[in-house]
């Protein structure tokens, strides 16, 4: 599910472990460093588990050695938005991947209001289910205040 | 790596540590060995490279003593004219400073001021800081690093770029070493505009150009690493050349040897090939002789006192 007690949302790795400290981020870059994979720090406040294109924040990062810069740029995202969520990718661009091998929360808001389960009525008796951020029924930007 | 853990129980007041021990464990010997080995002359570079090599090891002996002190500040500043091995030095020291545990990867960052500064308004602080991530954990070598200031155009970006540098070299000392290269005068000039750099950098080295003998010492080390070698008068055409050239415009120590050579290195291989028909032993094909030398530009003009000057 993609909720679980106190509403904590569960996405990508480590979600299901208290938040990760600095220096487990840095082990975790430094890993990702090592396979030549390529980071990222990207944020949004829709929580919504099929939102999965988050707003990138800076540049992606090629070609570093070493976790500090990155680390530099999580803390300077965690400043400019300290109530959105902030995850870090790790993409690796080998062919035949392509894709992001890595993903892991780094920051959410105190408050999670959680998710509510939508029911609708369709044709005949067809009843269809979704789940609705609560979070999402403030516009953009007010949503986590 | 050998980071002394700081969680570590102090040691007692009254006990000893092996410095010796520590400076074999580090095996900063061998890589100091190489530098001897490799780079001929640099008297006053080598010193200050034992200097910091020293201050770092005591350094970690005292952290074994809980003897906190603040991490020292290493951003040094090259001084010296072109072809003196600022950049080959520069690629040592993150060999260096990583053995010894003061930066965690020690791989080298070359830029110019293309890399720093961008074109347009706001384009410049990402530029930067995407360069000093990119350093992060090694050397950022800053190579000219006089044409960042331009004075003459208050609306320069360059300015931004220098402000952005000062605040990484304070607040990430532990993650980067910023090395500035350049012209002594013009550096001077540099420092001059912008005090706040000078008093980050602890370390001014200058490098000295290179004697004659040593120039010939160089040739020979670059020849024995390509399996060339002079013959006997091969040598001493060289030395004579090495004189001439020094005193043309435009000499620029180690790389005007380089280019020497390898413009010999043409004419031997033109001069065995139109030599044809005759059998080649190793021997002919590794050595440097005095026509090879003796055939350079340099040699008519220095000696026909034909000079453009």
């Amino acid at each position: 599910m993609m909720t679980n007690h106190g509403n904590r949302i569960t996405q990508g790795q480590f979600s299901f472990l208290p938040e990760l400290t600095d220096a487990q981020i840095t082990a975790q870059i430094k890993y990702a460093l090592k396979n030549n994979w390529a980071v990222n720090v990207e944020y949004t406040d829709d929580p919504h588990p099929r939102n999965t294109y988050w707003e990138m924040f800076g540049m992606p990062m090629f070609d570093l050695r070493d976790p500090a810069g990155i680390l530099m740029e999580i803390n300077n995202c965690r400043k400019t938005f300290p109530d959105h969520y902030i995850r870090v990718t790790a993409f690796d661009s080998t062919r035949g991947w392509e894709t992001p091998r890595m993903s892991f929360i780094v920051n959410r808001p105190d408050n999670e209001p959680g998710f509510g389960l939508v029911r609708q009525e369709a044709d005949g008796r067809h009843v269809r289910y979704t789940v609705h951020s609560y979070a999402t029924d403030k516009p953009e930007g007010e949503r986590y205040m | 790596m050998t980071d002394i853990d700081n969680s570590e129980v102090p040691l007692a007041d009254d006990a000893r540590v092996d410095i010796e021990a520590e400076f074999r464990a580090s095996n900063i010997q061998e890589v100091l060995d190489k530098l001897d080995r490799e780079l001929i002359g640099l008297k006053p570079v080598k010193t200050r490279i034992r200097e910091v090599a020293a201050l770092l090891l005591v350094d970690r002996l005292r952290r074994k003593f809980k003897l906190g002190a603040e991490t020292p500040t290493l951003h040094m500043c090259f001084t010296g004219n072109p072809g003196t091995g600022k950049t080959t030095v520069a690629t040592r020291m993150g060999e260096i400073l990583k053995r010894l545990g003061y930066v965690r990867e020690g791989h080298l960052v070359t830029v110019t001021r293309d890399d720093l500064v961008g074109q347009y308004i706001g384009h410049t602080a990402p530029r930067t800081k995407e360069v000093i991530k990119k350093a992060m954990g090694g050397v950022l070598f800053i190579d000219e690093a006089y044409y960042l200031y331009k004075p003459e155009n208050e609306r320069d970006y360059g300015q931004e770029s220098i402000e952005i540098l000062l605040q990484v070299m304070e607040n990430n000392r532990d993650d980067l070493v910023v090395i500035l290269a350049g012209y002594k005068d013009k550096m001077e000039r540099f420092f001059q505009s912008n005090p706040g750099m000078r008093s980050r950098i602890a370390h001014h080295v200058d490098f000295p150009d290179y004697s004659p003998d040593e120039l010939l010492a160089i040739a020979k080390l670059m020849l024995t690493r390509q399996n060339y070698r002079f013959t006997e008068a091969g040598e001493r055409a060289f030395a004579e050349y090495l004189q001439l050239r020094m005193r043309q415009p435009h000499f620029s120590n180690a790389r005007s040897v380089r280019n020497a050579l390898d413009r010999a290195r043409l004419r031997q291989a033109n001069r065995l090939f139109a030599g044809a028909g005759k059998k080649l032993g190793k021997i002919d094909l590794i050595s440097i002789e005095a026509e090879d030398v003796l055939a350079s530009r340099v040699f008519a003009e220095g000696r026909g006192g034909m000079s453009h000057e």
